[in-house]
């Protein structure tokens, strides 16, 4: 065995070698006039990206890209194939023009920019030295956990968590309003004969269903230890009950969470999010100032041992506060999820064309 | 008329937070409508929700008159750690329309949705068009570059189902959704890319800041790729000619609660980002940002404010003839701004203001009409006039005022244009305004003579009158067009404010 040559460097070469798949795959898609085949290599698309995220020292990037990218977005594109053709039209090249233009044009303005871009890593680059340090230095003092990413998305900048809280209601608000009324063709599981090839599935998904959602409650929690947080956990739990509809039918779904149901905690949990900002105003704070979630007549009550650290009583605030918040984000991610996987699961060509005709 | 400064609108504990409750009320009401039993409480919510919203903005405007900027920092962390809200005149000016509009289109929506969408989806539809507004507003209190982003994404999303359901499921709204969805999708993606090139250059995501520490760097690639990248996708999202296809098809096919809010607000606000952006964040001395303004923006404004109008002529229907005007127009208050002087960009913010106040009137005189009718070819609203009355005179006072008859706030708004295209020695300017002013002229005179004098051909539907409900905010929007048209202080206060805090400059 002989040994690398010193100058060979391990990090580049993935770069290069995760850069070279992700062009593939992506010229692939750009290809094929098979969707089903597109969607298939959108998810591979998604999960390259995320190991190469991963490569580039971003786990909670990456795993939000693996399970919303590669997971459930797989999903959802599936159900929507279900009501096209599942081949698309191959355009005349004259009207590919105009794009291809605007794309080279787009590509060419990129790469100019990159010029000028700091080196990856650099820690003298704007990004590094300036607000991103003064974030790695404040946290301990401020929120007091170890995930800094955390810490930035839902307490530095917990305003941007809940405006992109709001974007996933609104979708699910949109889905509802485009896709959750009309007829639907067939609510019914799969057939229940004996002997069916649906056993191994369902076996399988009732051993399944209760671990996913566990996972979800995990990385839920421990989203301010390592990665993780309430939107990974609420697609993973998502993930849980459209696996659940898959297996064991949209109707036996259905009746354990009713779609108005779902429509409901989506906004609950917007609401929870808001409330809590509220909340922190009425104490005397700023909105979402964690700091005053707890009127000072609660916080004397806490016993000194449960502190830790008793110089930064406010701790507590930032905990509960992330906590809770992060609890809306997962209230409303799954159920946003659920909602836009009812809009699409149980329509078939026929029911929209029937839906056309009223 | 209102002097602001001495505009206590909210007692003193909630104007300390109205900045935010301004945002978030309607945030709060959208989830509480989207809750709610039916679409009766559903309506109630919307409008509390808005008219809380408008009496905060009401409330602001106080505080920025006596302070001239209003900062409001979030989760108790200042910038450029935390995200802070910053309102200075020109955000007053645009939040007050904003939810003004969300007032008027929100009283109008109880009669609406009635006949245009059905019952079971009310609830959702208020808390779609709340969210609308939570965006917007959210977008114009924001001092920060990103979370302007995600504001963009929260009206925009929104939007993008609203206009699908569709005026009476209307199926051609399908693919005009579609299309907004595309390309208003690219639009927020390249304003997010920009905004991640000059994170890189100045490693700050608050705007302020950033023009801080772009002020001292020299004009390196990243950051004019991040400057090209902005102002492209925020010119998709202000309908900028060329970057406008998406708009006539949003507009005509949408129930007419969206198409009047969004007529009123959706472009002004990316206009106003994209004013923010060229003479705020970049400093205005910086080479490609005036090489820009002169060689891109001003010529593009003139094409578009010719060429669309020229499309509003030749146009059939007449919501369709309504959008083009509507991108007409932008041109117009982006040929303001781009004179680049306190004058032009009063004028142009004057016209802004002017523009959202007219299409309100119009879109909403028609949709009064329409709920009846159910129109939508200029040839179906012959004699109109006489079967309603008080909306079609409602809509010829938008009219007039939308072609610039004296009197009308239109003419005024007009007026300041020209005025400041002499000052700033932009004679082809003026002759632009005048010859895309005349074409104004041609297609009003078309709707107006198909609504006035011509009869309603035998057989045809008969329209009838517009309810209360609808005429009552019609006609307060039809009455400002006139009133200001003879008393603009309030307005001018608003624009000149708006143009001194965006230009930095005395009057």
């Amino acid at each position: 065995m002989t040994a690398l040559p010193s100058s060979f460097d391990v990090t580049l070469a993935l770069d290069i070698v995760l850069l070279v798949m992700l062009l593939v795959v992506a010229g692939a898609v750009a290809r094929t006039r098979s969707l089903l085949a597109a969607i298939i290599m959108f998810s591979v698309y998604s999960l390259i990206s995320a190991v190469w995220l991963v490569v580039m020292d971003a786990p909670d990037v990456a795993f939000t890209e693996a399970v919303v990218g590669a997971g459930v977005s797989t999903i959802i594109l599936l159900g929507a194939i279900l009501l096209t053709r599942g081949e698309a039209e191959r355009p005349d090249w004259r009207r590919l023009i105009a794009p291809a233009l605007a794309c080279i044009a787009v590509g060419g303005l990129l790469v100019f920019a990159a010029i000028g871009l700091p080196g990856l890593g650099d820690a003298a680059s704007p990004a590094n030295a300036y607000v991103g340090r003064a974030y790695l230095e404040a946290t301990p003092k401020d929120i007091g956990m170890p995930n800094v990413v955390t810490a930035v998305l839902s307490s530095y900048r917990s305003f941007d968590t809940l405006g992109e809280t709001t974007v996933i209601f609104a979708a699910g608000v949109g889905v509802a309003l485009m896709l959750g009324f009309g007829p639907r063709a067939s609510l019914a599981p799969p057939s229940a004969v004996i002997g069916d090839h649906h056993v191994v599935p369902r076996v399988a998904a009732k051993l399944l269903i209760p671990l996913v959602a566990l996972f979800a409650f995990y990385v839920q929690f421990h989203g301010d230890l390592g990665a993780g947080g309430g939107f990974q956990a609420g697609v993973i739990m998502a993930a849980a009950i459209i696996l659940h509809a898959l297996v064991f039918g949209l109707r036996e779904t259905m009746a354990a969470i009713p779609p108005r149901v779902a429509r409901s905690l989506a906004s609950l949990g917007v609401l929870l999010y808001a409330g809590i900002g509220v909340i922190c105003m009425m104490n005397g704070g700023g909105f979402l100032d964690y700091d005053y979630l707890f009127p000072p007549s609660v916080e004397q009550q806490i016993p000194g041992w449960l502190l830790g650290d008793s110089e930064h009583a406010h701790h507590w605030g930032q905990h509960f506060g992330i906590m809770l918040i992060e609890l809306g984000v997962l209230l409303t991610v799954s159920a946003t999820m659920v909602t836009i996987f009812y809009g699409f699961g149980g329509r078939t060509v026929e029911a929209a064309r029937q839906e056309a005709k009223q | 008329m209102i002097a602001f400064e001495t505009l206590h609108a909210a007692p003193p504990a909630l104007t300390a937070h109205a900045p935010l409750l301004m945002v978030v009320a309607p945030l709060i009401a959208a989830c509480a409508a989207a809750l709610a039993p039916s679409a009766r409480v559903s309506w109630m919510i919307s409008v509390t929700g808005s008219v809380f919203a408008a009496w905060m903005a009401l409330a602001v405007a106080g505080e920025v008159a006596r302070r001239g900027v209003v900062d409001y920092v979030i989760g108790g962390f200042a910038p450029p750690l935390g995200i802070a809200l910053h309102i200075d005149g020109l955000g007053v000016m645009v939040a007050l329309l904003v939810s003004s509009a969300g007032v008027m289109a929100s009283l109008y929506s109880g009669h609406s949705l009635t006949t245009e969408v059905g019952a079971e989806k009310h609830t959702l539809v208020q808390s779609g068009f709340l969210l609308c507004q939570t965006g917007l507003l959210g977008l114009v209190a924001t001092g920060d570059a990103f979370n302007a982003f995600v504001f963009l994404e929260v009206s925009s999303i929104g939007t993008y189902a609203l206009v699908a359901i569709g005026e009476k499921r209307d199926r051609r709204a399908l693919p005009a959704a579609f299309n907004y969805l595309i390309m208003g999708t690219i639009g927020a993606t390249f304003y997010v890319i920009g905004i991640g090139f000059l994170y890189a250059a100045t490693g700050t995501l608050n705007m302020a800041d950033m023009a801080a520490r772009l002020a001292t760097l020299d004009d390196s690639s990243v950051v004019q790729a991040g400057f090209a990248f902005v102002v492209v996708g925020l010119g998709i999202k202000a309908a900028m000619f060329p970057l406008h296809g998406w708009l006539p098809g949003a507009y005509s096919y949408a129930p007419s609660l969206i198409s009047i809010f969004l007529a009123a607000t959706a472009t002004k606000t990316s206009i106003y980002l994209m004013a923010r952006f060229v003479f705020d964040v970049f400093p205005y001395g910086a080479a490609f940002g005036q090489a820009f303004v002169t060689w891109v923006l001003a010529p593009l404004a003139a094409t578009g404010a010719i060429v669309c109008s020229l499309q509003a002529v030749f146009e059939k229907e007449i919501r369709r003839i309504l959008a083009f005007s509507s991108v007409a127009q932008v041109g117009f208050i982006l040929l303001g701004l781009s004179l680049a002087t306190v004058g032009g960009a009063s004028a142009g913010l004057f016209y802004l203001g002017a523009h959202a106040l007219i299409k309100i009137t119009l879109f909403m005189a028609l949709g009064g009409v329409a709920l009846s009718l159910g129109a939508r070819r200029l040839g179906e609203f012959a004699g109109v006039a006489r079967e309603a009355p008080w909306s079609a005179t409602a809509f010829a006072i938008g009219a007039a005022s939308l072609a610039g008859v004296p009197l009308t706030l239109g003419f005024l708004a007009k007026w300041r244009l020209i005025e400041a295209a002499l000052q700033a020695g932009a004679i082809w300017v003026v002759v632009v305004l005048a010859i895309a002013s005349l074409l104004t002229f041609l297609y009003v005179g078309r709707m107006l003579e198909a609504i006035f004098f011509r009869a309603a051909p035998a057989g045809a539907p008969r329209a009838r009158e517009a309810p209360v409900g609808v005429l009552a905010p019609l006609w307060v929007l039809a009455g400002l067009n006139i009133w200001f048209g003879l008393d603009a202080s309030l307005p001018e206060q608003l624009a000149n404010s708006a143009a001194r805090a965006l230009l930095g400059a005395a009057p």
